[in-house]
C-alpha cells in the first residue's frame, strides 16, 4: 500500500518563512562547523607538540596561557551570543502576524484527520474539506488551528515550521509559499494509535488553478447521473454513513468523521493513508479497523450491491 | 526468609497485572440475541428467569470512554444531558422505564422510544451501541466501576463514575404509558 509521500524537510524550503529558518539552519551549521575544525585542530596540536625540555615557566607565560583560554571563552560567549540573538530576533519575525490580506483557512486536528474550512465572509462561498490544504503560491496564507479532542501539532518543514493545536486555544500560523509543489504536513504531537498516519497533503499551485479548485469545492454535490449512482445516494443517507459524515446538498449533515462533497477530487484517503482508488476506498468502507486499528470510523458490512452502488456515488462525487 | 517471600509476593502481584486489550475488529454481541426482549415481567404460565446481557463491554475501559464519546457525538446529552436527564429521562438514577440490562438497553436505542426517544437503527454499527450501552449503564455506577473514566469533558454532575455507590435498578417493568418521560 502506498501513502501520501511528498517534501517535508526544512533543509529544502518552499516559502518565505521556511526559507528564512533554513537560512539560520545554514548559519548555525556553518559556525558550528567552523568551530569544531578550530577546537580539533587545537587538540591535535596540543597533543601532537612536545614539551620543551627547557620549559618556559615564567609568570609572563602564564598570564599569556591565561590570556589565550579568556580569548576562547569570551569567542564562545560571543558565538552563541550571535545565534541568540539572530534565533530570537527571526523567531519574533515570523510571529509578527502580516498586514496584508490573507487566506484564512480553519484546520482542526481530530483523532486521526485533518479538518480544513476556508474562511469567507460569505456564508456560501466557505469550503470544508479534509486531510488536503490548497494555496495559491504567493499569497501568504493564515491558519487558525483548533483541536476537537487532544493535542495535535502542524508540522510542515517545508513550508511553515510546527505549531501545536490545544483544546480550547486557538493558535496561529502564516506562511508564505514560494514554490508550487506538494508538501507532506505530519501531526507532530503524539495522539494516539494512528498518530504516525495522520497526514495531510499542502498543494501550492499557481492562483489561477487555486481558483478553479475552490470554486468547484464551493459547489455542492453532484446529482447522481444515473440510478445506480442514485442508489447510491440513498444508501448513504439512509445508511450509517450520514451519521457522520456530510455532503453538502444532500440530506447527509453528521459532523463528526470528514466532509465528503468533493471526496472524489482528493488524491488520498484516511488522512493520507491510502491513495484514492475504488479497491481502497471499498476496503476502507467495509473494514477500516485492519487497515488503520482504533480509527473512529466502524466496519461497516454493507450489502455488495449496496456497496458497489455507494463507490459509485462516491466516484460521482468530483 | 521474610524478604525472599515479599519479593515472591511482590512477583506473584506484577505477574498478575494484565494489560487491558482494546479489541477494534471483534464481532459485538449479535443484534439478533436482543430480538425477543422482554419489557413485561408478566409471563404466561411459570416465569421463566432469564440471565443478564452483561456483556464484555461493561468491564472494558476503552469501551466505556469510547461510549461516553458516542454519547457525546449522538448528541444523547441533547436530551439526557449528562445523566441528569431534562427533557429525556436521567440516567444516573436507580430507574429504569424500559429496563436495565444491556441488551434492554441496546434495543431501546436501536428501535427508540415512545415520546421522543429516536430509533438508531441502521445509523450506528452495533459494536458502537454495545459501547454507548455500557456507557450509560455506567452512568448509575453498573458495570465495572474501575473501568469507568474519573475525568469528564463537561461539568461534572456526580462524584466520578469510579467513586460512586451503584444505583441498583428498582426491579419494576411498569407499563411505559403510566410512567411519562
Amino acid at each position: 500500500m502506498t501513502w501520501l509521500q511528498a517534501a517535508h524537510s526544512a533543509l529544502h524550503p518552499a516559502s518565505a518563512q521556511a526559507d528564512r529558518v533554513g537560512r539560520l539552519y545554514n548559519f548555525l551549521l556553518i559556525v558550528a562547523v567552523l568551530v569544531f575544525v578550530a577546537v580539533m585542530v587545537a587538540a591535535l596540536w596540543a597533543a601532537w607538540r612536545r614539551r620543551p625540555i627547557d620549559e618556559d615557566t615564567s609568570p609572563a607565560r602564564d598570564a599569556r596561557a591565561h590570556r589565550v583560554i579568556f580569548a576562547g571563552a569570551a569567542a564562545t560567549v560571543a558565538i552563541l551570543f550571535v545565534a541568540l540573538v539572530y534565533d530570537l530576533a527571526l523567531g519574533r519575525s515570523l510571529t509578527r502576524r502580516a498586514t496584508r490580506e490573507m487566506l484564512t483557512v480553519r484546520i482542526t486536528g481530530h483523532q486521526w484527520w485533518w479538518e480544513v474550512e476556508y474562511e469567507d465572509p460569505t456564508p456560501q462561498n466557505r469550503v470544508r474539506t479534509a486531510n488536503e490544504l490548497h494555496v495559491p503560491v504567493g499569497q501568504t496564507v493564515a491558519l487558525k488551528l483548533a483541536s476537537a479532542d487532544v493535542i495535535h501539532s502542524f508540522w510542515a518543514p517545508s513550508l511553515g515550521g510546527k505549531k501545536d493545536l490545544i483544546p480550547g486555544h486557538h493558535n496561529e500560523l502564516w506562511f508564505t509559499p514560494t514554490e508550487p509543489g506538494l508538501y507532506r504536513m505530519q501531526c507532530a504531537e503524539f495522539c494516539g494509535l494512528q498518530h504516525a498516519y495522520m497526514a495531510l497533503e499542502v498543494v501550492v499551485e499557481d492562483s489561477k488553478k487555486f481558483a478553479q479548485w475552490i470554486n468547484a469545492q464551493r459547489k455542492p454535490a453532484a446529482t447522481p447521473p444515473d440510478t445506480l449512482t442514485a442508489r447510491g445516494k440513498l444508501v448513504f443517507e439512509s445508511g450509517p454513513c450520514a451519521t457522520c459524515h456530510a455532503i453538502a446538498g444532500t440530506s447527509a449533515a453528521g459532523t463528526i468523521g470528514p466532509d465528503l462533497t468533493h471526496i472524489a477530487s482528493r488524491r488520498w484517503l484516511a488522512s493520507g493513508r491510502l491513495g484514492n482508488t475504488r479497491a481502497n476506498l471499498a476496503g476502507w468502507i467495509v473494514d477500516p479497523q485492519r487497515i488503520k486499528p482504533g480509527v473512529l470510523m466502524p466496519s461497516n458490512g454493507l450489502e455488495p450491491a449496496d456497496l458497489q452502488a455507494l463507490l459509485n456515488y462516491l466516484a460521482s462525487l468530483k | 526468609m521474610k524478604r525472599a517471600v515479599a519479593a515472591a509476593l511482590m512477583a506473584a502481584t506484577i505477574a498478575a497485572c494484565d494489560r487491558e486489550e482494546r479489541r477494534f475488529r471483534e464481532l459485538p454481541p449479535s443484534a439478533s440475541a436482543t430480538n425477543a426482549v422482554r419489557q413485561s415481567e408478566l409471563q404466561p404460565g411459570g416465569a421463566i428467569v432469564e440471565e443478564s446481557t452483561y456483556t464484555k463491554y461493561d468491564e472494558n475501559a476503552y469501551a466505556l470512554s469510547q461510549g461516553k464519546r458516542l454519547y457525546e457525538g449522538m448528541n444523547c446529552a441533547g436530551c439526557h444531558f449528562h445523566g441528569g436527564g431534562g427533557i429525556g429521562p436521567p440516567l444516573m438514577d436507580d430507574e429504569w422505564i424500559y429496563g436495565s440490562d444491556p441488551a434492554q438497553i441496546f434495543k431501546t436505542i436501536v428501535e427508540g422510544r415512545p415520546n421522543g426517544m429516536p430509533s438508531f437503527k441502521g445509523k450506528l454499527g452495533n459494536s458502537q451501541v454495545w459501547q454507548i450501552v455500557a456507557y450509560v449503564r455506567s452512568m448509575s455506577g453498573l458495570g465495572s466501576r474501575p473501568a469507568s473514566s474519573a475525568r469528564d469533558d463537561h461539568m461534572k454532575v456526580a462524584p466520578n463514575l469510579q467513586l460512586r455507590k451503584a444505583e441498583r435498578p428498582r426491579n419494576s417493568f411498569l407499563p411505559p404509558s403510566t410512567q411519562q418521560p
